[in-house]
Formats: structure tokens, C-alpha cells, sequence
């Protein structure tokens, strides 16, 4: 950073000559208008994105892709920016009595982008549409709880409408699920979910080419011309909104390759906020940005996981003293500078229903450690640790290595570090010959999806082999609870049990962060990492 | 045409051999439902041979088709976006080395051991010495986010935003070009030609002008062509830097992500990028050294 005084006066001598090509003196961006009450309204602004992958809902499976769908679509259900709970947004009721059978009511008067009411059929078309295997949607899998699903994944499917779905009325509609599911609500604000207008379609349901570069959409902000790949795009307020309006007129998500590009444009006043910043440059943006510097808990879960192929590591006493013997506070501060923080339980503290220190066996305890290692019978041979390509495993990985090198004794440790997908097939194919460290990211914010997805005994995504009669069994009963919070009692004792057995051991919970200049104001970061872009006030 | 086939098929083969599934590596942990994938396999002949698969490829191509990336956006599109971008800072790179390189190397040639040229061999070496990175975010920082002179990152501003980014690149060229003009400068003017010259009584000007300079530009123009192929081919660190949405972001990000069609879209014109440089440099040596012409 070059001194102030330097820039001032360096400034002052240049600045007849370069007052007009001052960078970023291509845009003009409306301020906001002060209202009666204190709060501001319209105005324009700028936030730093990626690429997105999918525009599409139902292929949509990624955070850059929710980040602008989130923008341009509302869905049944939203979640509290801050507490992530759920409540209805479109939907005007959820109802189940055996929670199988699931009766939605939608809110009257909504329209699309392009003015075409939203009804139940906006709904089950978009769930159809999705599910369709040959539509190749990634996030099909969402709709696997559906009766009807299986026959839309067959080879040559021979329908396209699951037969779980029913359209009642123009704002009800039914959704039959395969087995109850007391968490069914939550899920409805995935993105996965969100409704769609005909005009997204050509034909028998299948997508119409081009709809993905201006999707039409039902939120708070509409397109403003089409989605300039690798560029920008640019969203404005939806005028015929039912819901909370948004407070600017008009915002622009300005594509960067990399997180640093977005972040030094900031640094410059070329862009108004710059969502996530490069980690060597934390403690330096908050201490520039002070009150503009965003911080918030993501959803990610890091863990090391104990592969149940490898008889090595089949005592639970092995797994715990290695547990035990990782001083998690110590390598978050040490090697993230606090970026992160050392989980305490396998459900991450974001989500309804978590408990922060679930976990006894994660404290750092070097004597117990030893002690549960003994008792385990020792460990022979070198330990090998798995972990994908990427600057910030290794250096956590080694220090971890070091703490189990000096508290247990393990003197032979070697590491497996591979490019992500072959990481991750190897991990899939039960190659890998020790532990690996892995991550996973929450799909709706309720205890079930840290639980079920990784643990359940056969689950494609359970990928240590884990398998517990006791943890199924709560999860089953969880599912089949007569609500979503007799539901959570249930998982959290699935989580007892498995934080007992600790196939996994929790490592640490993601950060995720924005930071804003003086022209804006209410940046707040939702449980999914994603900018809250209808809230923000401009008030330059 | 041999060097196309051989060119295409190798790097075909190259970026298929990749361990690592590419539709899992799209999927992420969230592995897709087996029916799903197994419509996108087919939809990008995935489980196809790799012969199969090439000659699909090849034929795709002589429609002047790419193929699609496994977002499903046509190649020929993003490289219709990229090009544009790259072809740019490319020519601004090029023009900035080639006459300052040019300038500073007959400079300091004609004027042997004078201040002029002790301070082209020094910077050159200098600069030559700094890495890339290293130049463009120091030039980033303070040019751009301190100064203010030049935008940070991005395309926005027209040929401003190039500028800078285009400087970056060009500099290590600049050196190359300007001590090659140098060193055969000074070559030329100990000819015989030159002496010869000098004893029918030319002006100075028409001798260095006219006689040292056309010869000693030769072996210039074939550095000069080669790094204008090389210069097209994206500069990845330059780019990345300074967020310009080229073909060296678009090839490292493919690479990163297995996007096979685009790598293997984009090598393949810049393949014929190649060979053209190549041509057009043949062709400049036949206007510089008439021996060569009447050969």
C-alpha cells in the first residue's frame, strides 16, 4: 500500500491531466433516494461474482449459480437471513397430516418476469422438467423423495410426469412423497424447487434454447438484457413483485475470473461490494474496511474420513484418540488465521436444530489421546492422508500430521495429494488406504442434510462406508416425525451416536465474506454464502 | 494439413487421457442420479472410443462445428467471445514491443558504450530477470488501485483497459527484441556490404537506413513472428491478473475443469494461428533479403 500523503500529492499534481480518464469512469451509477423513514431506496450498484455454470433452476446446482437465481427467483419456502430458519414465501401453506401426502397452497396474484400468472402447474412442471433423466438436470436427485421419480430415471422413460405430483386447483397443489419426510418444507427453498413459466419451455418440457441467457424468472429482480458470459450480469427491479421489494433499482454482478480481481476493483472504487476476498488479504480488508467488512458462517463441513474398508482403522478407540489428539482451535488460528472455526459437532452451527458442542470427543486432551490409543492396541505401519489439490489443505494437513506425530507417537506419516477429481473417484472406488479430508455443503438448512447423505448405511453419498443400524434407525424415525421439530430430536440422537463412533472426525466450518464501500448499506450474507442482494440500500 | 491431424489428434488424445471422470468432476460431491449421467456421457459421446470419438470430432469440425462444452455452450461461441480479447492485448503487446524494442535496440546499437546504451542493457536485463506476476501486480497495484491511471481489471474501458495489461506482456519481449536489434545492428555495420557502401560516398542515413538496418531486422522478424503466435495463444498469467476474458483464462479454467471440446477447440485454431505466424514470417523474409526472394 503506498502511503496516503504520497497518493494525495501525487494525486493532486495529475489530477487536471487524469481527471477525466479516472478509472472506471465508464460507469454511471444512480444513487439512492432517502425516504421519509430513514431507509433508502433505488439507486444502483455493483458486486463482484463468478461465472456462473447453470441459469437453469433445475441444473443449477452450484453457490455462484444461486448467488443470481437467488436474485431472480422466490421460491415456496425462504429462510431467515439470519437465523436460516424456514418460513413461506410464495407458498401460503404446507400441510401434511401423515407428512407423506403433502397439500401446498401458493399465494394468488404472483407473476413471472414476463407477466404470466404463477400457479401450482408453474410448479409440477418445473419439478417434472427437473426429474426428467433425459433432460440431464443436476439436481434431479432432489426429486428421488417423489413418488413417480424412479419411472422418469428409467433408461427409456415412458413418462414425463411423476406420479407424485397432482394439480388440484390454479393455487394448490399435491405432492405424494415415497415415505413421510417431516423436513419436506425445509427443502422447498432449494433452488431446485423454484417455479418456472411456460415460456422457459419448448415443447414436451424441454428447456428452449436460449431461456438460459435471460432466464425469466418470478423474484424480486429481472433480467436487464441478456447474461454476458464471463462478463457481467445485469438484474433490475422487478416492478410487479408481491413480495418484499427490493430496495435498489438495478444491480450488476460483475464476473471475475478470480476472487482477488473482484477485491482489488474494490480497493479502487471501481465495484461496491466485493463478495469473498483472496485469504492472504483478510486481516489487511478488515482492517481497511472495518464496519464494510461482512463475515458470516457458511455451510461447508470439512472432515477427515476414516475409510470402514480398512480394517487398520476399524477400532473406534483408533479414531478417537486420532480425534483427540488434533488441536482443531490451534491449526484454524495457525493456518487460517481464524477464516475458519474448529467444529465441535457434525451439524454444521448454521443450521435450526445444531448443537455447538455436541461433540465430546473433539476436544484437544494429548493425555486421553494416548490413552484411548493404548487401548486401541497401538497403530502399525505408515498413515497415509488423502486430500485433493488446493493451497489450503496441505499446509492444514501438515500441521495435523505433526500434532498426531507428537501426541500419538505416529511417526510414519505420508501424504496422498491428488487432483479434485481423481480425489474424489478414488474416494468413490474405496481406493484410498488411510484418511481422507473431505468437505460437504448443506442443500436445505435442516440437521437432516448433514446427516443422512453422509451416514445412512449405502448412501451413494456416504462416502467413508459407514454403516450403524442405530444411526438409520434415527434418521427413519426423524423422517417419519409428525414435525419438523420432533424431526430434529430425532437426527440430533443420530448424531450422538455417531459422533460416538466418529467415522468422521469434524475439522472445522467454513467463513464466508463480502466486503462494501461507503455507497452501500444492509450487506448481509445468507446461510447459503449468498449476497442478499433485495435487502441493499444504496445511499451514494 | 499432416501438422494439423497430427497436432489435433495428439492433444485430443492428451486431454482424454486425463484420469478423473469429467461429468463426476461437474457433479462435484453430489454424485448425479445414474440415469442422468448417463445421458450426459452419451450426449458427449464419452463412452465412445477415442477413435470413434475423434473422427466425430474431425467431422464435427469440417461443418466448422466444435462441439459444445458439458454446460452445453457451443465452443465456437466462447472462442468467438475470447478471441477478440486475446487478438487485442496480443497486438497492443506486439506493437509496444516491437517499436520500443525496435527504437531501444537501434538506439543503443548505433550509439555502442554511450549512456543510451548501457541503460537498455541494464533495464533489459532487469526486467528480464523479474518474473511476470511479479511485474503485473506491482503494476496493477500501483499504476491502477493507488494511482488510479489505469482501470484494475476487466475490459470495460475500450483499449485503456488493455493498456496496461498489454505493457505487462510485452515487456519481456521488448527486451528480447531490443538486444537481438542490437547485437545484429552492431553486426551489420562491420559488413562488408556496409563498408562498401560507406566507400561509394552514401550518405550515413541511407547507409545505416537502408543497407545495416533491412539486414540486421532479419533475425528480429523471426522472433518477432514466433512470439506474435505465441502472444495469440493467451497469456495466462496476464490475463488471470487482470481479469481480461481471453484464451489463456479460457484454456487454463478448461484445463482446471476437463472441459475437453474447449481445449481441444482452442488448441486446434491456434494450430492454424501457428502456421499462418509462421507463413507470414517466411513471406517478410523474402521482402528483407532479396536473396532469399530470388532463390
Amino acid at each position: 500500500m503506498w502511503p496516503r500523503r504520497l497518493r494525495r500529492s501525487l494525486a493532486a499534481v495529475l489530477a487536471a491531466g487524469l481527471a477525466g480518464c479516472s478509472a472506471g469512469g465508464g460507469t454511471d451509477l444512480a444513487a439512492g433516494e432517502r425516504l421519509p423513514d430513514g431507509q433508502w431506496r433505488g439507486g444502483s450498484f455493483v458486486v463482484s461474482a463468478n461465472e456462473p455454470e447453470h441459469l437453469v433452476p433445475a441444473n443449477a446446482t452450484t453457490t455462484r449459480d444461486g448467488q443470481i437465481l437467488s436474485a431472480l427467483f422466490t421460491g415456496l419456502v425462504e429462510y431467515d437471513p439470519k437465523t436460516a430458519e424456514p418460513r413461506n414465501a410464495l407458498a401460503e401453506s404446507i400441510h401434511s397430516d401423515d407428512q407423506r401426502l403433502w397439500t401446498i397452497r401458493i399465494k394468488d396474484g404472483w407473476t413471472f418476469h414476463n407477466g404470466e400468472p404463477v400457479t401450482a402447474r408453474s410448479f409440477v412442471d418445473a419439478w417434472n422438467f427437473a426429474a426428467y433423466a433425459p433432460n440431464a438436470n443436476g439436481n434431479s436427485g432432489y426429486f428421488n423423495k417423489v413418488e413417480g421419480y424412479a419411472a422418469l430415471q428409467a433408461e427409456r422413460p415412458t413418462t414425463r410426469e411423476m406420479t407424485g405430483l397432482r394439480v388440484v386447483d390454479d393455487t394448490t397443489f399435491t405432492v405424494q412423497l415415497k415415505d413421510s419426510f417431516s423436513q419436506f418444507p425445509i427443502l422447498l427453498g432449494f433452488q431446485a424447487f423454484y417455479p418456472m413459466p411456460k415460456a422457459a419451455y419448448d415443447g414436451d418440457l424441454r428447456i428452449r434454447p436460449g431461456y438460459e441467457e435471460a432466464p425469466i424468472g418470478n423474484g424480486p429482480f429481472e433480467m436487464d438484457g441478456r447474461w454476458r458470459h464471463d462478463e457481467s450480469i445485469r438484474l433490475r427491479r422487478f416492478a410487479a413483485y408481491r413480495g418484499t421489494p427490493a430496495a435498489a433499482d438495478a444491480v450488476e454482478f460483475r464476473i471475475y475470473s478470480k476472487t482477488s480481481g473482484g477485491y482489488e476493483d474494490l480497493l479502487a472504487g471501481n465495484i461496491d461490494i466485493a463478495h469473498d476476498i483472496p485469504p492472504d488479504q483478510l486481516a489487511a480488508a478488515q482492517a481497511e474496511f472495518k464496519s464494510g467488512f461482512v463475515e458470516r458462517r457458511s455451510s461447508a463441513f470439512y472432515y477427515l474420513g476414516f475409510p470402514q474398508w480398512d480394517n487398520a482403522f476399524a477400532r473406534k478407540e483408533l479414531r478417537q484418540a486420532i480425534s483427540l489428539a488434533i488441536d482443531r482451535k490451534a491449526i484454524v488460528k495457525a493456518i487460517y488465521d481464524n477464516s475458519r472455526d474448529p467444529a465441535y459437532s457434525v451439524i454444521n452451527p448454521l443450521v435450526p436444530g445444531s448443537r455447538p458442542n455436541a461433540c465430546r470427543l473433539c476436544d484437544y486432551d494429548p493425555a486421553r489421546a494416548r490413552q484411548l490409543l493404548a487401548a486401541a492396541g497401538g497403530f502399525n505401519g505408515p498413515l497415509t492422508l488423502w486430500f485433493s489439490t488446493s493451497a489450503e489443505n496441505e499446509p492444514a494437513m501438515e500441521a495435523a500430521a505433526n500434532m498426531l506425530r507428537t501426541n500419538l507417537g505416529i511417526s510414519d506419516i505420508r501424504f496422498e495429494v491428488l487432483d479434485f477429481a481423481q480425489f474424489l473417484s478414488l474416494v468413490k472406488a474405496r481406493k484410498v488406504t488411510g484418511p481422507f479430508f473431505s468437505s460437504w455443503l448443506m442443500d436445505y438448512p435442516s440437521p437432516h442434510t448433514y446427516i443422512a447423505p453422509l451416514y445412512t448405511a449405502g448412501a451413494a453419498t456416504n462416502r467413508t462406508g459407514y454403516a450403524n443400524p442405530k444411526v438409520d434407525e434415527h434418521i427413519a424415525e426423524g423422517d417419519r416425525a409428525p414435525s419438523v421439530a420432533a424431526g430434529i430430536t430425532a437426527y440430533q440422537a443420530a448424531e450422538d451416536v455417531i459422533l460416538d463412533d466418529l467415522p468422521v472426525l469434524p475439522l472445522w466450518f467454513g467463513k464466508t465474506r463480502a466486503v462494501h464501500g461507503d455507497r452501500v448499506t444492509h450487506v448481509a450474507i445468507d446461510p447459503f454464502s449468498r449476497i442478499r442482494v433485495q435487502d441493499i440500500q444504496v445511499v451514494g | 494439413m499432416p501438422v494439423f491431424f497430427g497436432a489435433t489428434f495428439l492433444i485430443f488424445a492428451l486431454v482424454y487421457a486425463v484420469p478423473g471422470d469429467p461429468i463426476d468432476a461437474l457433479a462435484g460431491d453430489r454424485p448425479l442420479p445414474p440415469a442422468v449421467r448417463a445421458e450426459l456421457r452419451s450426449r458427449y459421446h464419452l463412452d465412445d472410443p477415442l477413435l470413434v470419438r475423434y473422427g466425430k470430432y474431425v467431422s464435427g469440425l469440417a461443418r466448422g462445428d466444435f462441439g459444445t462444452n458439458f454446460r452445453g455452450r457451443p465452443v465456437s461461441e466462447i472462442m468467438k467471445q475470447r478471441f477478440p480479447v486475446t487478438i487485442r492485448l496480443a497486438l497492443l503487446a506486439f506493437a509496444f514491443e516491437a517499436v520500443l524494442g525496435l527504437v531501444a535496440g537501434l538506439v543503443a546499437g548505433l550509439r555502442r558504450r554511450s549512456l543510451m546504451d548501457s541503460l537498455v542493457l541494464v533495464s533489459t536485463t532487469v526486467v528480464v530477470a523479474v518474473p511476470v506476476f511479479v511485474l503485473g501486480y506491482m503494476a496493477q497495484k500501483l499504476l491502477a488501485v493507488e494511482l488510479g491511471w489505469f482501470p484494475v481489471v476487466g475490459i470495460r474501458d475500450g483499449w485503456r483497459s488493455y493498456f496496461l495489461p498489454a505493457v505487462v506482456l510485452g515487456s519481456l519481449s521488448l527486451c528480447y527484441v531490443a538486444r537481438l536489434a542490437r547485437a545484429s545492428l552492431i553486426e551489420a555495420m562491420r559488413a562488408d556490404y556496409v563498408r562498401t557502401a560507406r566507400a561509394k560516398g552514401l550518405p550515413e542515413r541511407r547507409v545505416v537506413g537502408v543497407h545495416a538496418l533491412r539486414n540486421s531486422l532479419i533475425p528480429v522478424v523471426t522472433f518477432l513472428g514466433v512470439d506474435l503466435g505465441s502472444l495469440l495463444s493467451g497469456a495466462i498469467v496476464t490475463e488471470g491478473i487482470f481479469n481480461l476474458p481471453g484464451i489463456g483464462q479460457a484454456t487454463f479454467s478448461a484445463i482446471q475443469t476437463q472441459e475437453y471440446a474447449t481445449v481441444v477447440g482452442i488448441v486446434t485454431a491456434l494450430v492454424l494461428i501457428f502456421v499462418l505466424a509462421n507463413l507470414l514470417v517466411d513471406v517478410l523474409y523474402a521482402v528483407l533479403d532479396p536473396r532469399i526472394r530470388y532463390r
